[in-house]
């Protein structure tokens, strides 16, 4: 069901497009050979060609072209072996060169397509019009000095990505959902470590409302939304704002908003008196970008594998469910965490076990996977413990939480708390008979009545400090009580 | 091509230069002088030649990722002219 | 004869035979540049104390039989190269007092080869210009006199026309300049010395304050073609810093000098024969063909078609750059800043007040040609015109190993002159311009005197990277012109 907003004068679709800007993850910037930290002193990352001094000039570095040619594919997008950096002439504080080295004509990755999962379990295919190569700006504080911004230039010149999607998105679900699928293929790429609050990946967003088989109206740009959540209430606020505009008879404006992440509105940026007219031209300093097609080949074999055939992977070699596939598959670092765990062991029970009980406590202890106190390899040490039946299930729940405090491997807890799960036939019998013999009144009514079978099997498990193996356990009662 | 006195000042203000009192018509006079005798080039035969971009022709060369630069602020914030500490200080921006 | 009589080969040898030293060589420019700068204003700065340390360093390497090819050589740097610890201004006043903290390739390779730096030579605002009258340091005034000498100051020619008159009048041996329409060639040829315009990419632009990138090429002027040839072998070289510096060898120019033009194809160009040029230009580039011919060259008439469009190309694509070039003096991190109510207003402020009139002129030009609904016009057309002036020289170097013009369509004119109107002053370019849209090397080697005993250049034009045919060229016509006279104002004349 399409998705639409009513309103006084029946419902609306929205068109959505995001321009997405995504730090490339490289040492050192696009033209300079000045570091690219997040978070360092202000203005000690900064080289003269960054500061736009005398002089200058642009030298590129050749893993930033590596990790577009990488995203390229990864968006199943063809790559232009030549294309060409254009200047984008306009002033600001924190623009010290007066211009961005970016492209435009011809930029270094051409259309693509992404197919990105929706919360229905359909699957749509988002088109990327385009992705090319730029210089990021300085970073201005406005809040530091009554009269007075302040400049730091430490990210002026670090490499970015803009990748242009098609306005193939018509809902705040389909425009937060394609984020969440591009930034997890950066992620696994390697390329962009997609951190929003840090500023790495941020998004443009493209909105404009129609009704029902119209062509497309005037957009607005929300500019530099940063967080998947905020982007998608960016979309709803502004798609609601311009279905007021028309309603009232008005016309939507071409221009560029803010998201106002308190209010949850947007609003118009102030200054935009000549509606920007950035002049490109060919920047002189920089030949064209030839990429030879062997290199775009050795880059193509040494992709990772991506989040998509991961999780065919995962349900085609695994037997997992897609929906389990896909939470295993989210995050990088969890799949791998996972595929440690399963790697000679049933891969369901590991996935129950990583999705389960391991997430739970890693959400109570408020960690990541990449903190989590138990490693994969105790994890999965955890598993065997179960399946060779030194352990309960029930039994290693409680291990795992003493894993996760304590941080020891499973078997040391075993053995200091002495948990070791009793699968001596002999013992359980005695404890069985002990159980029966102390409660014949019960004997009597379990004849009437068979679900109290269960209460014996607590008893029973009580008596053994938990540590019966419960199958066992069962068996064993079943057999004297049947007798 | 024929500038107007409105073209001209929405120029200067693109290109952040202030003008005085009676210099846009000033400048008026000279850059239409400017672009009457450039207009010539409108009568060349230019079909099926691509624009020369200059910038060397040749492909351009990378360099390797590697930090070879920074760790100076002193040497960048050096010759500011209004500086607060370790940053350039401007008059403040509204956004 | 006086130590600032030396050639540089001449000085070079008398150094290594130990008759001078590069401390007396360079007391001894500095003494002349104490004398006659205040008039002539070739300098901006004056590096005196570094000077004779630098002297001093350079002697005491010799001694320890240390000698790069420049070793002890005074030169004097355009200001628009910057230079480490000492004041850059490209003669602006935006650049305020500006210390650049780093070298430029091309001045770090003189000083890797032992030159000794005298101090800033003035020029042209930000090198736009054809006299150095833009210069926000005042005029620089040409040693060359009328032969009437009625006094009239002459200009020097420009951008470079600091550096000209400097080496002219011996307050320096050779100095470094920059070529973008003709500021290497034009002063050169004003002020009677040798000028080179290297390949485009065959000097490195890195450190050198840009005014069209695509144009800019540093190379030397200095008193002999030869002189000019040494300089050019140090300036060169690929600089991986500069990403349209060319990945040549640096040969051996000076020795290319000596070859000889026999069996040689000269190309005339008739487009160059302008209406209403002076019958004395017409007359030495006569002269010139004929000195050729007579050491076994053959002279060839040749067509470049577009030749009359270059200047109005030049003036479209080199103000285009230099608007986005010149957009990051704002006040902000460098340079003179005017305060504003708020950062437009700073801006405005700032570079109006301390851009001069050709500056802002250029800059207007630029940003006009590059916006929205003229750019394809303009920008892209230019662009086009460009390249079918590249191809009218490729075409003619199929058949000519190099060509002969004049320099400039007249010698230096007086200061003052040609001021009212900007597109007069663009047409001194007229012969210089190809040879930058093209990118191809061209040399400005005096040849004769007007009737007024003015320097008059001729112009040599070669292939992408044959600079040793163009030396050669050059060399021959230097030799057959055997000129002795000198100019007026001089060092210890």
């Amino acid at each position: 069901m399409s998705f639409t907003i009513e309103g006084e004068t029946g419902p609306w679709e929205l068109v959505v497009g995001l321009e997405v800007h995504a730090q490339v993850t490289s040492r050192a910037k696009l033209f300079s050979g000045a570091a690219t930290e997040f978070g360092a002193e202000p203005n000690s990352q900064v080289s003269f060609v960054d500061a736009g001094f005398p002089g200058m000039l642009p030298v590129i570095n050749r893993e930033c072209v590596a990790q577009a040619v990488r995203t390229g594919l990864g968006l199943n997008a063809q790559v232009n072996p030549w294309s060409r950096f254009d200047r984008k002439n306009y002033f600001y504080a924190d623009l010290p060169q007066g211009y961005q080295i970016s492209q435009f004509a011809h930029p270094i990755v051409g259309t693509g397509v992404i197919p990105v999962e929706l919360s229905d379990g359909s699957v749509k295919e988002i088109g990327i019009t385009r992705l090319h190569l730029e210089q990021d700006a300085g970073k201005s504080l406005h809040d530091q000095h009554p009269s007075k911004s302040y400049i730091d230039l430490n990210r002026s010149g670090v490499a970015l990505m803009e990748i242009v999607s098609e306005p193939d998105m018509r809902s705040p679900e389909e425009a937060g959902a394609y984020l969440t699928k591009l930034r997890q293929i950066l992620r696994y790429l390697g390329t962009c470590d997609g951190n929003m609050e840090e500023g790495s990946l941020r998004a443009d967003v493209n909105v404009s409302v129609r009704k029902s088989g119209e062509e497309f109206r005037t957009r607005c740009e929300v500019k530099n939304v940063n967080s998947i959540r905020f982007v998608m209430q960016a979309v709803e606020a502004e798609a609601r704002r311009q279905i007021e505009v028309w309603e009232s008879g008005g016309t939507v404006e071409q221009e560029t908003r803010l998201f106002d992440t308190v209010r949850g509105e947007t609003r118009s940026m102030r200054s935009k008196e000549d509606a920007h007219d950035y002049r490109y031209f060919p920047d002189p300093d920089l030949p064209p970008l030839v990429i030879d097609p062997a290199w775009i080949e050795e880059l193509r074999a040494g992709l990772p594998e991506l989040p998509d055939a991961r999780r065919a992977r995962y349900v085609n070699e695994f037997g997992l469910s897609a929906y389990d596939a896909s939470v295993l598959v989210a995050e990088k670092e969890t799949a791998a965490f996972y595929e440690e765990v399963a790697a000679g062991r049933d891969p369901k029970v590991a996935a129950n076990w990583v999705m389960g009980d391991f997430f739970a406590m890693l959400n109570r202890m408020g960690k990541g996977i990449e903190d989590s106190p138990v490693s994969a390899k105790h994890l999965g040490a955890l598993l065997d413990l179960i399946s060779d039946r030194t352990l309960s299930g029930k039994m290693a729940k409680e291990v795992l939480e003493a894993m996760g405090e304590t941080g020891k491997p499973p078997g040391t807890i075993v053995e200091e708390r002495g948990l070791r799960q009793v699968t001596d036939t002999g013992a359980i019998e005695a404890a069985v008979d002990a159980i029966l013999a102390a409660n014949p009144d019960k004997i009597a009514q379990y004849r009437e009545k068979p679900t109290l079978f269960g209460w014996f099997v607590g008893q029973v498990m009580k008596a053994m400090k938990g540590q019966g193996n419960p199958a066992l356990v069962n068996e064993v009662l079943k057999a004297k009580l049947d007798a | 091509m024929s500038l107007d006195l409105k073209t001209v000042r929405r120029v200067a203000s693109l290109a952040r230069l202030h003008l005085e009192e009676g210099e846009d018509a000033r400048l008026q006079a000279e850059l239409n002088g400017i672009l009457g005798w450039i207009e010539q080039l409108q009568a060349v035969d230019v079909s099926g030649v691509e624009p020369l971009s200059g910038g060397g022709g040749t492909a351009m060369p990378m360099r390797e990722d590697v930090v070879t630069d920074g760790g100076r602020a002193e040497a960048v914030l050096g010759n500011a002219p209004d500086r607060a500490g370790a940053f350039f200080a401007v008059p403040k921006v509204v956004e | 004869m006086h130590p600032t009589d030396f050639t540089i080969r001449g000085a070079l040898e008398a150094l290594s035979e130990g008759i001078v030293s590069s401390e007396a060589l360079t007391a001894a420019h500095l003494e002349a540049i104490a004398a006659l700068n205040p008039r002539l204003n070739a300098f901006v700065t004056v590096t005196a104390e570094r000077a004779m340390e630098a002297a001093r360093a350079s002697d005491a390497r010799r001694a320890n039989g240390i000698a790069g090819r420049l070793e002890g050589v005074p030169l004097a740097i355009k200001d628009l190269f910057c230079t480490e610890g000492v004041r850059t201004t490209a003669a602006s006043r935006i650049l305020g007092e500006f210390v650049p903290p780093y070298e430029s390739t091309v001045t770090a390779n003189l000083l890797r080869d032992g030159a000794v730096f005298l101090g800033k030579a003035n020029l042209d605002e930000f090198a736009m210009g054809s006299s150095n009258a833009t210069s926000a340091f005042g005029e620089v005034e040409n040693p060359w006199k009328r032969g009437n000498d009625d006094g009239t100051r002459l200009v020097p020619g420009g951008s470079s026309g600091g550096s000209a008159a400097a080496v002219a009048a011996r307050l320096a041996m050779g100095a470094t300049a920059t070529d973008t329409g003709g500021s290497i060639r034009q002063p050169a040829a004003f002020c009677g010395i040798a000028g080179m315009k290297p390949t485009y990419g065959r000097c490195s632009r890195f450190g050198v304050v840009a005014f069209a990138s695509s144009l800019d090429t540093p190379g030397p002027v200095a008193r002999t073609v030869e002189d000019c040839a040494l300089l050019l072998e140090s300036m060169a070289g690929h600089d991986p810093r500069d990403a349209t510096s060319a990945k040549v060898a640096v040969p051996d120019f000076a020795a290319a000098c000596a070859r000889g033009v026999k069996g040689l194809r000269i190309g005339v160009p008739r487009e160059y024969r302008l209406e209403g040029m002076p019958d004395e230009i017409e007359a030495l580039w006569s002269q010139g063909l004929d000195w050729l011919r007579a050491e076994g060259a053959e002279i060839v008439d040749i067509s470049l078609p577009h030749t009359k469009y270059a200047l109005p190309t030049y003036y479209i694509v080199a103000p285009a750059e230099a608007s986005s070039n010149l957009a990051r003096y704002d006040g902000v991190r460098f340079g003179q800043r005017v305060d504003g109510a708020d950062l437009k207003d700073l801006y405005e402020r700032t570079r109006a007040a301390g851009f001069g009139a050709e500056v802002k002129r250029r800059i207007m030009i630029g940003t006009y040609v590059l916006s929205a609904g003229y750019y394809d016009a303009y920008y892209v057309r230019a662009q086009r015109v460009r390249a079918l002036i590249k191809r009218d020289f490729d075409e003619a170097f199929r058949d000519v190993d190099a060509i002969v013009t004049p320099a400039t369509p007249s010698a230096a004119f007086a200061a003052g002159e040609k001021q009212d109107d900007p597109v007069a002053m663009y047409l001194n370019d007229v012969f210089t311009v190809t040879a930058n849209l093209a990118g191809i090397p061209g040399l400005a080697v005096p040849a004769g005197f007007d009737r007024q005993g003015l320097p008059l250049g001729l112009q040599v034009l070669g292939r992408d990277f044959d600079e040793e045919t163009v030396f050669a060229v050059g060399t021959a016509i230097e030799h057959a012109a055997k000129l002795t006279a000198l100019p007026q104002v001089r060092a210890f004349a």
